[in-house]
């Protein structure tokens, strides 16, 4: 073996394959992450505007549909196995490649050990394999179109036995769901092991001062969004095999005696349940959503903060909130199914514990509203996108109050009142707290700053555009409108929404459209954006007290020794109205 | 019991710092002393609690599916007899794995590498016997699919074998890296989590035991 | 700062098509669908008040304090107001599913009335079939193996048992008006769901499994009944009607049925 100081963390590598491949840096190996993250929610949106097409055009004669898929698009038309199979990518790859990989292994792995004072994470080698192993689960997802019967059709949430029986159920239920099934399973593997390194590194690697009461917000909602998906997705891990098992080898833990399928008597499978499916999927399922949408709260707590010149308001609630979240999101899985069949007693308990969690999210809310009472906002663009996020959280989620009771979820339950209460929370707040994340952190990440005007067009036409895109998605949830529907000209009483549709159309393509501005914004302002100063927005977290883009071991060899709070902004007394927290323990006079 | 405070003492506060910190070859990120020590441990507990999470979906799909048969038309496998010798070399391997441990506390290098080779051998040997236990099931016509009952034990056998290989590669590292010499106190660090593991794995067998014979 | 105004405006509008009901859900016709609404209303009047002045709160702080190059007060917040905001959201959103548990009851907890009629429902790809037991009341005896589609067949009933002889078969649901029903929701292949709007009632169709669910229409009509879980790429087509007739016409139209069998 070599020399120990060619491995230690105080000496940067070289070569391009181990600086920038297969990097050991977790500052390389969150902008990887991101980058991931960005192609992903790119071909995730594109599939959503197939799909929107789709609905309000399902006879529309598309000659290159034709040459994408010769066989699901014969003649330019999509059919219907065609559309569903986009809408199961979609939601697939927006909420793993996406929701689960920007804020937490994106930011949470570039800024974790910063923000604590930490020279890289607790363990850089599985970190790299963190993420090669996740981007070998967005091949063999992607992979999935590409095989005979092309991608699966079962949804993301792919219950068997639609998803358990194998192609009599559908086209893409072949190879196209085993694919998915084992790029899900790497990906169960690449996140159990980003949590590992994320829990140990918040509880072991913290520097000298920085208690957790200390910690920034984001390091709280990063760490039990780590805890959320290390319990979660083992879950999800074992209901892949045993689904995968079922489809391959004549196993029957989920398809149950007696089916019929397309003519063919399945003699050799028996006794299952589909509803066990429901159950551990769900069981990971759930937080799953709050892992896609904790970072975002905790960026937005820290921006709302800083940018707005104030502490957060109560810290410690919002601390107890973060773990109420987490811990009474393992106990609300059932709310997913009040229609499946399943005992309806525990539904009302699990009614009970979700309009619990109700709780501590508006908490949250209330201590959002009261970090900018009294403060003096500045509107810089990753200001609006943290404000954006309160908006659209509020939204999105005060339609979940409707959805946590089965009484009314009767009525409600697959239909598009559903699809905009999670996109409005998933789709959209969480995707805002990764923009907040981006237009904060940039500077820091690649010593640039990001043009502010492109910036704000980009914020207030994505804001108006997906209010436009999924607020009608409500109304016509009240009407009755079946979520999943590739077409609905089958259902009389959906012909006065069409228009409804259409309008939803165009705002996705409008929205969809803006999204170039940032994708131009992010690449030219990393190119030749105007330098970046260590600190750009008075801010009093770790990151900002070192140069912008940070060295190979963040603190250049010196430990940092942390005196105060994450956000001592506006104190009295002092002369500058923020105290980083490394400043020494007495108010400072002066620098800066 | 004597045994179990030592043993929970060295793993937490690990041994005493080394005097010369970069003899017999560093290169981990580990140093096998304070924060990364420690570290190494929280990640090993925090993983310990995955693979929990793991298998107790795993029971709680078998226990679903045992009450949704009745409870005289569940049929009970005939479990291959060979897995009470598994189950003792397994527990066999462990003890040697403490012994060799204190072995090297107490500075007796030949002696650590004699135990811990040996409890890596039994480790492999617990594989092998796993594999002919399932080819005992074979022989009885029990496959994957021919009943529940099989069914979950194959999967819970798999998952529990595919994490002892996982716990054999880590044993066959420190073994090579004993037989070089290479195992300063750097490594230390390395030995305790591997051998916790292999505790673990242990107590997961004897849990999976529990339940085929109970319930399977 | 311009974000406030468009925040206010957006609120205004989507409040505006909810009090108008613009979009809104078909009139009920039962009086489970009558207490629904009620409930439905109740939760729309507690989260419409926090929506619009959550909305107008975040609107109201970002103009009333927009940086005007003062100092910003210095505040870790408010420990009696914490409890205070947390203890309302708790009771209220508490109330709100406690309030409903009657109406889930009533579906679930409660076993359909002894004297229901009883109708099976057969859910495949990519169609319900209904079937009634006839005057003996008994459903006679099915197999996977007789399973004939192409003649009208799809549950697959067995010639030998005189118990079907009476069994009606129909592609879509016949029912009296103002009479208890309980559906014996089947399916033969994946997971379906039978939902009328009218009725504010769905349920998932589970292979291996057998659900009732009991209700009664008080409204004669035609109601469509779309598939409600996602079941393949046929899902968007499955569909059929609930026609709710009067009792006589329910007896004549059974009587037809099974004459012209």
């Amino acid at each position: 073996m070599a020399s120990p100081s060619t491995h230690t963390a105080h000496h940067a590598p070289e070569g391009f394959i181990r600086k920038w491949v297969f990097s050991l840096d977790h500052k390389v190996i969150g902008i990887q992450y991101y980058f991931l993250g960005l192609f992903s929610v790119f071909l995730g949106m594109s599939l959503s505007l197939l799909m929107r097409f789709h609905m309000v055009n399902p006879n529309a004669v598309v000659k290159w549909f034709a040459v994408l898929w010769p066989a699901a698009a014969a003649g330019g038309i999509m059919t219907p196995e065609l559309y569903l199979s986009l809408m199961t990518m979609h939601g697939t790859i927006m909420v793993f490649f996406v929701l689960t990989t920007v804020p937490q292994s994106g930011f949470g792995n570039y800024f974790l050990p910063i923000q604590i004072g930490a020279e890289d994470m607790a363990f850089p080698v599985l970190n790299m394999m963190s993420f090669w192993t996740t981007f070998l689960a967005l091949v063999v997802m992607v992979a999935a179109f590409f095989v005979e019967g092309g991608a699966p059709l079962a949804g993301w949430t792919a219950y068997p036995p639609l998803s358990g029986a194998g192609p009599l159920t559908g086209p893409g239920e072949g190879m196209g769901q085993n694919l998915w099934l084992l790029s899900i399973a790497i990906f169960c593997g690449a996140s159990l092991m980003g949590a590992i390194n994320f829990i140990a590194t918040t509880v072991d690697l913290r520097c000298k001062g920085m208690t957790l009461m200390r910690m920034p917000l984001t390091c709280w909602t990063w760490l039990v969004t780590a805890i959320l998906g290390l319990l979660g997705f083992a879950v999800l891990l074992a209901a892949g095999v045993l689904l995968l098992l079922d489809r391959t080898v004549g196993t029957s833990f989920f398809l149950p005696t007696g089916l019929y399928i397309n003519d063919h008597i399945i003699a050799n499978h028996k006794g299952g349940s589909p509803l066990l499916w429901q159950h551990l999927f769900w069981f990971f399922g759930h937080p799953e959503v709050y892992i896609a949408i904790l970072p975002g709260m905790g960026v937005t707590s820290q921006l709302l903060s800083t940018f707005s010149r104030k502490p957060v308001f109560g810290y410690k609630a919002m601390v107890y909130a973060i773990l109420s979240i987490g811990f009474l999101g393992f106990l609300v899985w059932g709310h997913h199914m009040f229609m499946s069949g399943m005992n309806p007693y525990s539904a009302m308990a699990f009614s009970v514990l979700t309009m619990c969690i109700g709780v501590p999210s508006a908490i949250k809310t209330f201590n959002w509203i009261g970090t900018l009472w009294g403060g003096k906002i500045h509107f810089d663009t990753a200001m609006l996108f943290a404000l954006g996020f309160v908006s659209l959280f509020v939204t999105g989620g005060v339609s979940g109050i409707f959805l946590g009771q089965p009484a009314l979820d009767l009525y409600f339950h697959d239909t598009y009142f559903v699809v905009g209460h999670f996109h409005m929370i998933m789709g959209v707040a969480a995707i805002f707290g990764m923009f907040a994340g981006t237009f904060y952190w940039f500077p820091k990440m690649f010593g640039k700053m990001l043009n502010e005007t492109m910036g704000k067009i980009h914020f207030y036409c994505t804001f108006v555009g997906v209010y436009c895109i999924f607020t009608p998605m409500h109304y016509v949830g009240l009407v009755g409108n079946p979520r999943r529907y590739s077409d609905f000209s089958n259902v009389t009483y959906l012909k006065p929404v069409m228009p409804l549709h259409e309008f939803m159309t165009y705002a996705a393509f409008f929205t969809a459209t803006v999204q170039l501005i940032f994708l131009i914004n992010l690449f030219w302002s990393m190119w030749k954006g105007p330098k970046a100063p260590a600190n750009p927005w008075n801010s009093t977290t770790l990151e900002w007290t070192i140069p912008s883009p940070p060295p190979f071991d963040n603190f250049a060899g010196v430990h940092p020794v942390v005196y105060h709070g994450a956000y001592e902004y506006s104190v009295p007394g002092a002369s500058a109205d923020f105290i980083m927290q490394t400043d020494p323990p007495n108010v400072p006079a002066s620098g800066h | 019991m004597a045994m179990a405070s030592s043993l929970t003492h060295d793993i937490i506060h690990g041994p005493p710092p080394p005097i010369d910190p970069g003899w017999g070859g560093g290169g981990d990120d580990s140093e096998g002393r304070g924060a990364d020590r420690r570290a190494t441990f929280t990640g090993l507990f925090v993983g310990l609690a995955a693979c929990v999470m793991v298998f107790a979906a795993l029971t709680s799909a078998f226990v679903v599916r045992r009450g949704l048969t009745d409870m005289n038309e569940w049929v009970s496998i005939r479990k291959p007899s060979i897995l009470f010798w598994n189950t003792g070399i397994l527990l066999l391997s462990s003890i040697l794995l403490d012994l060799s441990r204190r072995a090297l506390k107490a500075g007796q290098r030949s002696r650590f590498n004699l135990w811990w080779s040996a409890a890596t051998a039994l480790g492999v040997l617990f594989l092998a016997g796993q594999a002919y236990a399932w080819y005992q099931m074979r022989q009885t016509g029990l496959f994957i699919s021919t009943t529940p009952a099989a069914s979950f034990f194959y999967v819970f056998t798999a998952a529990h074998a595919a994490h002892v290989l996982g716990g054999v590669a880590a044993l066959i590292y420190v073994d090579i890296q004993a037989l070089r010499l290479r195992l300063g106190p750097a490594k230390r660090t390395w030995i305790d989590v591997t051998a916790v593991f292999w505790h673990f794995l242990d107590g997961l067998w004897l849990y999976l035991m529990v339940l085929f014979y109970v319930w399977g | 700062m311009l974000l406030a105004p468009i925040v206010w405006i957006l609120t205004v509008v989507i409040c505006y098509f909810f009090v108008a009901k613009t979009w809104w859900f078909p009139p009920p016709i039962n009086a489970h669908g009558v207490a629904y609404d009620a409930q439905f209303m109740r939760t729309l009047v507690v989260v419409g008040i926090i929506f619009f002045l959550a909305q107008f709160a975040l609107g109201y702080v970002i103009v009333r304090f927009r940086n005007d190059g003062g100092r910003a007060s210095h505040s870790h917040g408010n420990n009696r107001l914490e409890t205070l905001w947390t203890s309302a959201t708790a009771i209220l959103f508490l109330g709100l599913v406690l309030m409903g548990t009657k109406i889930w009851a009533a579906v679930h907890f409660d076993e359909a009335p002894p004297d229901a009629i009883p109708i099976e429902v057969m859910a495949k790809q990519f169609a319900f079939n209904f079937r009634y037991p006839g005057a003996d009341g008994k459903f006679g005896h099915t197999e996977l193996r007789l399973i004939n589609d192409a003649n009208g067949d799809p549950f697959g009933m067995d010639p030998k048992d005189p118990a079907g002889k009476d069994d009606i078969i129909s592609a879509s649901l016949k029912i009296p008006v103002g009479k208890s029903i309980k559906l014996i929701l089947h399916s033969r292949d994946v997971i379906h769901n039978f939902f009328v709007p009218e009725l504010r009632m769905k349920q998932d169709i589970v292979p291996g499994m057998e659900i009732p669910l009991h209700f009664q229409a008080d409204k004669i009509g035609v109601y469509e009944v779309p598939c409600s879980e996602l079941c393949g790429l046929g899902h968007f087509q499955m569909h059929t009607t609930m026609q709710v007739m009067s009792a006589a016409d329910f007896e004549q139209w059974k009587a037809t049925q099974l004459a012209t069998r």
